[in-house]
């Protein structure tokens, strides 16, 4: 789908293809598959390495690690609770497993499994799961919009929403090194590389302040930190001097450093490719007001509601999660308040 | 209890009739400990642990390659309990096997034992899994299968499941992986006491016929009276020793409250109440269908 600063539909329809095409634009710098190749590297130097999937190696590009060392990957076929079950007794066995599937079948059909077989039994287990929140337009059946909110309150998960190509590059190795299960919102395809162009590594459990800037900050998870960049260099235009706190660890999550940037006079946003119902900004909103500091919030994310199918583009302008529609959410916020 | 060494040790006639005795006294044991255990809270799944007794002594006392002292040593047959609420009769198995002290199990399920009610790996040396929810057994015990082999270990995967569990879809799931993965390392052995949380097995859901299902995924299958105890331990035996890729499954038919007439005789629940005054009586009838 296009990132692009589009407010005006486009002169006819878009086709299916906007639906689940690739997520970067023809004139960014990508990357393909960066799961796939970073597990395969990871693999090549680590023999614990493997790979399971549930009839979704294709689709979520470990189909590069199953091609590349077939004898470490195990096929599950279309049973998610098996897959994860596999995985938890794997791991039991000294295995590091990456398992994957789509987000909402990992969450939504799973959960149990993930809960008691791998969560609190604390095994090295990362799942690995695509198409988090709106990154298909398929509707409701494909869409993980309430994944991160449906594993929140999980004990001892770490779950990770990466940006771009760069922090998948960069998580691979550091969820396999932390002893303990992980959750990981996957881009596929051709993933943009956004983050390189910045001081910036990807550390598990940290939020990096990105570029600051003195009258806005978007505080931001997974590929809205992408758009959250992009707005605010559209913004520069308008004299407007906004900072972006990327947060790619949402558990736990590194509330100094958002206690830290929050306690700047400044406008804040949250944006989130998720519900703003038990993600980023709940979890903001939740650290913010534990510890008294009065400070508003605004959440740029998915409504509470299962989503229209359709191009991604449409539907990226129609929730407000575009970069277009977050910076004219920052203006609107701006003049109201100025 | 015995150690064995290689996957299909050949019984002669003499050998057997030894191993069974031994094994009947295990058996005992197990049921006796159950008593002991349930009895310190005045209540406990008793009709299961009566029933699995004979399952578990053929297993635990004879069947499993174990190192008491080490519970996690790596060239163990790993024994997984789906059946979380089973958690008295494999404490009392554990015990027998020399794993955790006998006099422990009278702690059981107080405060800050190590022997909760529902069995958990987190708490318990031997317990492989935090069973209790049903259906996960089978699928982790697949990962186990697939870890050994990869290892090159040839320990075996026991998962001890219940005929109720199976209403379980991934079951189902984790049967169809287990054929598909050439999983010859891995027994299923399901519990089939015709009983569940809201009556018969049969008439809540029934599965039957369960042998033809597994077959029809792919296993081999036996299904043997789950008392008798020889036909336990040659169905273990001819199942590890087939030469072909196929996982194994052993049904094993158990009568619920096993062992002490008074219980078997009881209408059958899933949570038999034992009053204060019957605990001795189920320990003299126990002794003497033990005899």
């Amino acid at each position: 789908m296009s990132n692009t600063a589009t407010t005006t539909p486009p002169e006819k329809p878009l086709t299916s293809d906007a639906m689940s095409a690739s997520l970067a634009r023809e004139d960014q710098r990508v990357t393909a598959a960066p799961l796939g190749h970073a597990l395969v590297e990871l693999a090549q130097r680590d023999e614990r390495v493997v790979g399971l999937s549930a009839d979704l190696a294709k689709y979520t590009d470990l189909h590069v690690f199953r091609d590349a060392m077939p004898e470490r990957f195990y096929q599950i076929g279309m049973s998610e609770q098996a897959l994860l079950g596999a995985a938890a007794g794997l791991a039991m066995e000294g295995f590091v497993p990456f398992a994957s599937t789509y987000a909402v079948f990992a969450t939504r059909r799973a959960y149990d499994f993930l809960c008691l077989d791998i969560a609190e039994a604390g095994l090295n287990v990362n799942m690995v799961c695509a198409l988090p929140g709106l990154t298909t337009g398929y509707g409701p059946s494909h869409q993980a919009t309430e994944d991160i909110a449906i594993l929140r309150a999980m004990p001892d998960l770490t779950i990770v929403d990466p940006c771009d190509a760069v922090d998948i590059e960069q998580a691979v190795p550091q969820l396999a090194a932390h002893d303990g299960p992980t959750y990981t919102r996957i881009l596929r395809g051709k993933v943009p590389r956004v983050l390189d162009e910045y001081d910036y590594t990807f550390e598990l459990g940290k939020a990096k302040l990105i570029r600051d800037g003195a009258d806005v900050l978007l505080v931001s998870t997974g590929l809205m930190t992408e758009r959250a960049l992009e707005a605010a260099r559209e913004l520069e235009a308008d004299r407007i001097d906004v900072a972006v706190l990327h947060v790619p660890t949402l558990k736990p999550l590194d509330e100094a450093t958002i206690v830290r940037e929050l306690a700047k006079d400044r406008l804040v946003l949250t944006c989130e490719n998720h519900t703003t119902t038990g993600g980023l900004f709940d979890a903001v909103a939740h650290v913010l007001v534990r510890d008294g500091i009065a400070r508003q919030v605004t959440p740029v994310g998915l409504p509470d509601a299962f989503l229209d199918a359709g191009a991604l583009p449409t539907l990226a302008d129609r929730y407000g999660v575009s970069t277009a529609k977050i910076g004219e959410r920052v203006r609107a916020l701006l003049s109201h308040s100025g | 209890m015995t150690e064995r060494t290689t996957l299909a040790r050949p019984a002669t006639d003499d050998d057997l009739d030894t191993r069974v005795q031994h094994i009947k006294e295990a058996a005992f044991r197990i049921r006796r400990n159950a008593l002991v255990q349930a009895e310190v809270q005045g209540q406990g799944y008793i009709g299961q642990a009566l029933d699995v007794a004979d399952v578990l002594a053929v297993l635990y006392a004879d069947q499993l390659n174990l190192r008491p002292d080490d519970p996690e040593w790596e060239g163990r047959d790993r024994c997984l309990l789906s059946i979380g609420h089973y958690a008295l009769a494999l404490y009392a198995a554990l015990a027998e096997a020399g794993v955790i002290p006998e006099a422990e199990l009278q702690t059981y399920a107080c405060d800050d034992s190590r022997l909760p009610m529902s069995a958990m790996a987190s708490y318990t040396p031997g317990v492989e899994i935090s069973g209790g929810s049903l259906g996960h057994g089978l699928t982790i015990a697949n990962g186990i299968a697939l870890g050994l082999k990869r290892k090159g270990n040839p320990a075996t995967v026991y998962n001890i499941l219940s005929d109720g569990e199976l209403g379980e879809g991934s079951t189902w799931e984790a049967a169809a992986v287990a054929a598909h993965h050439g999983l010859d390392n891995l027994i299923a052995v399901v519990d089939f006491n015709d009983q569940q949380a809201d009556g018969k097995s049969t008439s809540v859901l029934s599965m039957e016929p369960v042998g033809a299902k597994f077959e029809a995924f792919g296993w081999a299958v036996r299904r043997v009276d789950g008392h008798d105890l020889a036909g336990l331990v040659r169905a273990f035996e001819e199942l590890r020793a087939l030469p072909d890729d196929r996982p194994r499954c052993l049904i094993a038919d158990t009568t619920l409250g096993k062992g002490v007439p008074f219980l078997e005789a009881r209408e059958k629940l899933h949570f038999m109440q034992v009053a204060a005054d019957e605990w001795a009586k189920a320990h003299d009838q126990l002794k003497e269908t033990s005899a």
